[in-house]
């Protein structure tokens, strides 16, 4: 199987973020206005010279018209994606590999979703007909499966095991209360989220990504012109999407303590950018939180960390914003909150400001020297999963 | 030598709820009483009641004997009008479209009648009787009534070994009222009771004199008589004076259960009865039923696999607000999620062997369970090498599971394990009849066949696991 990549050949030139909150007074077309506004200030650029959009979102619109419309775009192709939570960044590769292809000059990715618009909290499928025999479950049950099994695997006590993922919410709080654009912005302790009610399984209403509105947007353009519109552009170096078959499910091998599709991708796209040691190479990540013990398991996917052994690493601070290796430097998905189309492209846009040192001083990471951070954003449950590894980086190796 | 015809094999479904009676008493100040009533869960209904009787009464693996040629299911709480529930029941027993499925509704009397139409006709039919007993807060229906199912399969001894022949039996016949309910509504009301008593005695009597009369029987033959019926003070003075040792109505544990009852005490009395005994089976219900019956040597291995006494020790406690709310009678706040969308008619019949039969597939290179059933494996990527694999019948074991207190359930929360079934396959699958605070990994689970929610008046059957006690 041949993958490529396409290192070094697109570049980010701009982005934008919108805030991420309960936007009760701001439509899908208001977020979509003002994130696609914010990237083309950055870029310097008017929506006329682009020449392509992809937009991606799961459940708050259909086509490619729903991004036209508000944006009146005129003459310009406009595609609609969908890849679960994933969605925002399958927008970004889809825009990256037209613009690689030679097909286009340069393109959008934009990503959003409206979900409080719904009635109801917490994220909520859009319902396809079936036969009435499919899981009711949600995701916060199916990752709680996590916990349990990772302790009796390695030998953890569940007790300390819950306080460590408890940990994982408490660094993504203190980064997120440290980000202006973020939806929870107070600082929480460990001791605080073990005391709270479960919801599912062992985890508590703290442990899940916060539920927001919200946009994002990236413009990417061919490599060599890149510095037509910034001096200081992100080169793509990897990007890589995995999309499980299922088997997990019903395989009685899977243990519930690793995500597979999420450790392919990772191969992938360190093969495709050429990193052999991430830990040491990153200068950070953004990881897809959308449960405690999705981040925990995800530094061993990742490899950041060997099997059983990122527990420890999380207790010795390992991922926060001063350690070895900074993780949702941003707040994550638990802190930022997670508009579903939005928040692959918000991981890129932390990545966008931290790797040129943008970010907000009181979360500026210490890069030593590194200069690529590493994205990943999954969709789906374990077992049942679908994972992208992205790669950027400021130098063209 | 004329063929003898009888009952072939049966099987009975006691949920495994309880209502204890004082805690009506308790909370409304009236109405309750001593003992318990069975209680049919949320997530049961007549239909699926009828289903796990049914799947005790043709057994399993080594255990199966006889197939039904025709299945007869009876009930006065169908899950629908105008459709027939007995399909369900054909569907989630796998049976050939060729076996007739038929619902004989309405009135209690109906389960009766539909076995002795079953015992006196030709061919094996599967009479499956089911039903779900409710009366307003305080009422005597409320207390006295009991959830069941019982399934008998009727056949002659050319089909293979009686467990009890039928010996014979007489009918009575007339229009009365004793008790009523309009179609929709969900309860009971009943005439003055010294009435019925007084309508049912001439109506007993005709019939048991003509009972004993076609079968050349006196009241001293026989051993033990199962008088039941919906009128409790007919039953319970007539019956006395048949002259005959009365068995155990179950009142006190089960409750009645309607037009599930008739079949139900002759499965307990089944249980445990020596050869060569005689049993009449009495129903009052709009007349008289008199059925005569003598087990054989083929009972003690013959009977089901869990006896009702084994069905009726196996049980917990419900709180009595959340038997009001199982039952629609207290309305509680629903989850604060979206009402689940109804099942779609044309996938549920392309997957009804999925959706009714628990029948997932197998990989005929690999081996491997695909469950729900898939045209390409998971390993080596064959297309459509695929053999049934039907599961219903497989115990599993629970490899993790958790607690979701987020999902939509019409009774929260909803415990979900991944199951590994013996001899292979494994699926995530909702936990039923199940107390959240002792599922532990290692907990043996056996498939039961429930009702998942209701939206837009369609029901959205498939299959649970339930843990396997003691």
């Amino acid at each position: 199987m041949a993958s490529h990549g396409i290192l070094d050949r697109v570049a980010i030139v701009g982005m934008g973020c919108t805030p991420f909150r309960e936007h009760w007074d701001l439509s899908l077309d208001d977020l979509l206005v003002d994130a696609a506004g914010l990237a083309f200030d950055s870029a310097g650029v008017t929506k006329d010279e682009l020449d392509a959009y992809w937009f991606g979102t799961s459940q708050s619109a259909a086509s490619g018209i729903s991004l036209a419309t508000p944006l009146r775009l005129t003459g310009k192709p406009v595609t609609r994606v969908e890849n679960y939570c994933a969605t925002g960044s399958e927008a970004l590769r889809q825009a990256c590999y037209a613009v690689a292809s030679g097909a286009y000059d340069s393109a959008m990715a934009i990503g959003a979703e409206k979900v409080k618009d719904g009635g109801y909290q917490g994220l909520n499928a859009f319902p396809i007909p079936t036969d009435g025999t499919n899981r009711t479950l949600t995701a916060a049950a199916m990752f709680s499966l996590i916990l349990p099994a990772y302790a009796e695997r390695y030998g953890v006590d569940e007790d300390e095991l819950r306080r460590v993922v408890a940990r994982i919410a408490e660094k993504n709080h203190y980064n997120g209360a440290r980000n202006p654009l973020a939806q929870f912005r107070r600082e929480t302790s460990a001791d605080a989220i073990c005391e709270m009610p479960a919801i599912a399984g062992r985890l508590s209403v703290f442990d899940c990504a916060g539920v927001a509105d919200g946009a994002a947007a990236a413009i990417v353009v061919r490599a060599e012109d890149a510095h037509r519109y910034t001096d200081t552009p992100l080169y793509l170096k990897a990007l890589s999407l995995v999309a499980g078959n299922g088997g997990g499910l019903i395989d009685p091998d899977y243990d519930f303590t690793t995500l597979p599709e999420c450790a392919a991708a990772a191969t992938d796209a360190y093969a495709q950018a050429g990193i052999s040691d991430p830990r040491a190479e990153l200068a950070l990540a953004e990881v897809h939180d959308c449960f405690t013990p999705t981040e925990l398991v995800l530094m061993e996917d990742l490899g950041f960390c060997d099997p059983g052994t990122a527990w420890r690493d999380v207790l010795d601070g390992t991922f926060d914003l001063d350690g070895d290796l900074p993780v949702n430097t941003d707040g994550g998905l638990k802190s930022f909150g997670h508009p579903v189309g939005a928040s692959g492209l918000r991981m890129h846009y932390e990545a966008w400001i931290q790797l040129r040192d943008e970010a907000p001083e009181e979360r500026r990471i210490d890069r030593r020297g590194r200069t690529k951070a590493l994205i990943h954003n999954l969709g789906g449950y374990p077992g049942e999963m679908l994972s992208f590894v992205g790669i950027v980086g400021t130098e063209l190796d | 030598m004329t063929e003898t015809r009888g009952i072939l094999a049966y099987g009975t479904h006691v949920p495994y709820h309880r209502l204890d009676r004082a805690a009506i008493t308790g909370v409304m100040g009236s109405g309750g009483g001593r003992g318990c009533r069975a209680v049919a869960s949320f997530d049961q209904d007549t239909t699926t009641m009828g289903v796990e009787a049914a799947r005790q009464a043709l057994g399993t693996g080594a255990s199966s004997g006889p197939t039904p040629d025709a299945l007869w299911f009876s009930t006065v709480a169908p899950a629908y009008l105008d459709k027939t529930n007995a399909t369900t029941v054909h569907a989630a027993l796998q049976l050939d479209a060729a076996v007739p499925a038929l619902d004989l509704g309405g009135a209690v009397r109906s389960a009766a009648g539909a076995l002795r139409a079953a015992l006196t006709g030709p061919g094996r039919t599967l009479v499956v009787a089911s039903d779900l007993r409710v009366g307003l807060p305080t009422s005597a229906d409320e207390a006295d009534g009991g959830d069941a199912a019982a399934a008998i399969l009727t056949g002659s001894s050319a089909d293979g070994p009686l467990l009890a022949d039928y010996l014979g039996g007489a009918s009575a016949t007339a229009e009365f009222l004793d008790r009523w309910r309009t179609p929709g509504d969900a309860t009971s009301s009943t005439w003055e009771e010294r009435f019925g008593e007084q309508a049912y005695g001439p109506l007993l009597d005709r019939a048991w004199a003509a009972a004993l009369a076609d079968t050349g029987l006196a009241a001293d033959g026989i051993d033990t008589a199962i008088v039941t019926g919906l009128h409790g003070r007919a039953v319970r003075r007539l019956g006395g004076r048949l002259g005959v040792a009365i068995a155990d109505d179950l009142a006190d544990t089960v409750g009645n259960s309607g037009a599930a009852h008739p079949t139900l005490l002759l499965a307990h009395t089944l249980d445990t009865a020596d050869a060569g005994q005689v049993v009449a089976l009495v129903v009052l219900a709009d007349g008289a039923e008199v059925l005569l019956f003598q087990t054989t040597g083929a009972l003690a291995a013959g009977r089901p696999s869990r006896s009702v006494a084994a069905q009726i020790a196996d049980r917990v406690d419900v709180a009595y607000p959340t038997y009001l709310s199982w039952r629609g009678l207290l309305e509680v706040e629903p989850p604060n999620r979206p009402a689940p969308n109804r099942p779609s008619a044309s996938a549920s019949l392309r997957r009804s062997e999925w959706k009714y039969g628990f029948v997932g597939s197998r990989d005929a290179t690999t081996g491997i369970t695909h469950l729900p059933p898939s045209r390409v494996g998971i390993d080596g990527g064959a297309v459509d090498d695929m053999e049934p694999a039907p599961m219903a019948d497989t115990g599993g074991t629970i490899a993790t599971f958790t607690v979701d207190r987020l999902a939509y359930s019409p009774s929260p929360p909803i415990v979900f394990a991944v199951v590994d079934f013996d001899g292979g396959g494994r699926m995530p699958v909702e936990l039923t009849d199940v107390d959240p605070a002792e599922v532990a990994v290692g907990d043996r689970v056996a498939m039961t066949f429930r009702r998942l929610h209701t939206a837009d008046g369609i029901h959205n059957y498939f299959w649970k696991a339930r843990p396997v006690r003691g």
